[in-house]
């Protein structure tokens, strides 16, 4: 998984609440079995006027001039401001391959879904949550372009271009991995003789878990 | 010190220990996969040189690409028209002939939604850890099992290592009171729920159903109310074990047997809340005054009574919330004021793991029969093999083709529309799925979510309609 410390970058103001993650990456493109091909889909229904398809390039799309992402201010934004509860909805991991891939690092709202919280970490992601006046500051600082902001993990600081400074909490577990980039199932898997304990007391405990089927069907 | 949660217990009867980063690791028992969110991690799983831990902890079944047309159902996989879908199908297949997992292939009779056949199989057990890269798998909470959603990089974590690696939710407490009136259905008290406590209101939280409503709902009803809790944004939604939960599983294949069986059920009594345990959260619902539910927006909070009417945003007090329902309504093509029950509608969709079990196909029966449907489509897609044949055997599906309902194959078909299954740009739907965002159904498509009584009686009527209506 891929580390975050700090990152500089053009934020991009998307203003609405519960963006869920069937508009960051619309199910047509979820048939694929890649981990990789999604940016140019990210938020498909809303960014194009066509509806998209899997093998359409992006230069045979009618792009959408209202959509924020395609207006000239935020291109080249690796930063995405959103309002409450962003990423609820369906589990679909891709909802975060889609954003990395686009080339944001991080999101900034005031609350996020926990299956996409826990996403975002796997993947190294950063999801800062502000509260809500402060979300609503940076709306404003950003309208029309040109906010660039400096996220620091470690120190749990946002600073805008102006100077202005927003201070953020992460909890101490999700900051270590994301700071170090530390794979997962790795550091599970230290405690491999943990769990096969654990398994021998639950086979005892609990044996009804670990029964096999009974032929045929019901 | 107060007492436990039905979620503590559970939680604590699986924590194996903490890791170094200090994320709790908590051993799962049962793992179901499908074939959207597995081809990367098991493609993970390949790179690493990893093997699953403990095979016999996974279940796998196609479902959310399957082609529900009977005819090219037939066919098997070749038969897939979609290639991108016959591919995806395809890579689950190989994935678990090559990892030696047990799949129900897509003409298996046991083949169906993932949540539809865990519980139906009795995969689905009383205090059970169970996951799967699904977020409706909340549903198995219905069993007193804690049942999470996962992503896919969890999946292949718990393929891994038959753990996941989490911190502890909060505890949320809801209780439902009364009994539901006539033509009030489970799928009715969750959209009140989520009306009421709007779709980030169980964030960080398990929710724990209660109350005499709950009680007196079969395990169908309550598989449709855990099925939608991560739709109030909760992490999990769970009800405590009773002679219901009981009745239910004795006997399903993966259940245990005869003194092994006992045993379980002793074991599983205890699995409910203590009478002193603490809640985070409490939200109290009085099922009594409850009537129909509908939804008028793009977010499953944005529901009322069918006999209800399209709001205002400009009556709204809060500002975000207004904006949000302006969104809402500019899509849905509404206007404020609008009565709801007569809007008209395009289609109708009977299905999904919220709403597509033997009772839920029978509610919806019982309504339609005799009636002839005034939409341009009408879908019933049971969510199993079993429950089409059991279905056929009750002879419901001669009730729904007299009407002019089409009977279809088992999967996830118009709840997400990855297939065939769709609305047209523009289209509106009441449906008895569980989202109605932006597009859910097809590409500028509307729904409404309903129960399946309200979505036959708006097939016959042509137009949101309330079941109570048409029944009497
Ligand atoms: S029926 Fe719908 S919600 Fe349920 S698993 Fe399938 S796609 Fe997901």
């Amino acid at each position: 998984m891929r580390a975050f410390t700090t990152h500089s970058g053009l934020v991009a103001p998307l203003d609405r609440a519960n963006v869920d993650t069937d508009q960051i990456i619309p199910k047509q493109f979820l048939k694929s079995i890649a981990r990789t091909g999604f940016g140019d889909n990210l938020f498909d229904a809303w960014r194009y006027l066509d509806e998209g398809m899997i093998g359409k390039t992006p230069n045979e799309r009618r792009i959408n001039p209202e959509f924020v992402l395609n207006a000239p201010e935020y291109q080249g934004a690796t930063v995405l401001l959103a309002r409450d509860n962003f990423g609820c909805g369906s589990s679909r991991e891709h909802a975060v391959w889609a954003l990395l891939e686009y080339g944001f690092r991080c999101v900034i709202a005031p609350s996020f879904a926990d299956i996409f919280a826990t996403n975002s970490v796997n993947n190294g992601l950063l999801l800062v949550t502000l509260p809500t006046a402060v979300v609503g500051e940076l709306f404003d600082l950003a309208g029309g372009g040109g906010l660039t902001v400096e996220v620091d993990l470690a120190a749990g600081r946002v600073e805008a271009t102006d100077g202005r400074m927003f201070a953020f909490e992460t909890d101490a577990e999700t900051r270590r991995r994301l700071l170090r980039g530390l794979d997962d199932i790795g550091l599970t898997l230290d405690h491999a003789d943990a769990i096969r304990e654990f398994e021998a007391r639950h086979r005892v405990r609990q044996p009804w878990v670990f029964g096999a089927p009974a032929r045929g069907p019901a | 010190m107060s007492g436990k949660t039905l979620y503590d217990k559970i939680w604590d009867a699986h924590h194996v220990t903490d890791r170094s980063d200090g994320m709790s690791l908590l051993y799962i028992d049962r793992h179901l996969l499908h074939e959207v969110t597995s081809p990367q991690a098991f493609e993970g799983l390949r790179r690493e040189g990893r093997r699953p831990w403990r095979l016999e902890a996974n279940l796998a079944t196609p479902d959310h690409n399957v082609p529900t047309v009977v005819s090219e159902r037939r066919a098997g996989v070749p038969g897939i028209t979609d290639e991108t879908a016959r591919i995806q199908v395809e890579t689950l297949d190989a994935n678990c002939r090559d990892f030696g997992i047990e799949e129900f292939g897509i003409n298996d009779v046991r083949q169906g939604i993932v949540h539809v056949i865990g519980p139906e199989q009795g995969a689905t057990l009383p205090g059970m850890t169970i996951v799967c890269g699904d977020s409706h798998t909340s549903t198995h909470g219905a069993f007193a099992a804690l049942a999470q959603g996962i992503g896919t990089s969890e999946v292949e974590h718990v393929l891994a290592t038959q753990c996941l690696a989490q911190r502890k939710s909060r505890n949320m407490r809801v209780a439902v009171h009364g009994a539901p009136p006539p033509g009030v259905h489970a799928k009715d008290i969750i959209l009140a729920v989520i009306g009421a406590i709007g779709t980030a209101g169980a964030t960080g939280h398990v929710i724990e159903f209660c109350g005499a409503a709950i009680e007196g709902l079969s395990m169908e009803g309550r598989m449709t109310l855990c099925n939608m809790s991560v739709e109030a944004g909760g992490r999990a939604g769970l009800v405590a074990v009773d002679d219901t939960t009981l009745r239910y599983l004795e006997g399903r294949p993966f259940a245990p047997r005869g003194g092994a069986w006992a045993e379980a059920a002793a074991a599983w009594k205890g699995l409910h809340s203590d009478r002193d345990a603490a809640f985070d959260r409490a939200v109290e619902i009085d099922a009594g005054e409850l009537e129909p539910q509908v939804t008028w927006g793009t977010s499953p909070e944005l529901v009322t009574g069918i006999g209800g009417t399209v709001p205002a945003p400009d009556e709204m007090d809060d500002p975000v919330k207004a904006e949000v329902a302006e969104r809402a309504l500019a899509y849905m093509d509404l206007a404020p004021g609008t009565p709801l029950a007569g809007v008209p509608l395009d289609k109708v969709f009977i299905g999904s793991c919220t709403n597509a079990r033997i009772e839920d196909l029978r509610a919806a029966a019982d309504v339609a029969r005799g009636g002839k449907v005034r939409v341009s489509q009408a879908l019933v897609v049971p969510g199993s093999g079993l429950v089409k044949r059991q279905a056929e055997d009750e002879g419901l599906d001669e009730i729904f083709l007299a009407a002019g309902f089409e009977w279809r194959a088992p999967g996830c078909s118009m709840c997400l529309a990855m297939n065939a299954d769709r609305l047209l740009p523009g289209e509106r739907c009441a449906s008895t799925s569980n989202r109605n965002f932006e597009g859910r159904q097809g590409h500028g498509g509307r729904t409404h979510l309903v129960s399946p009584a309200t979505a036959a009686a708006s097939a016959i009527a042509g137009h949101l309609a309330d079941p109570r209506e048409i029944a009497a």
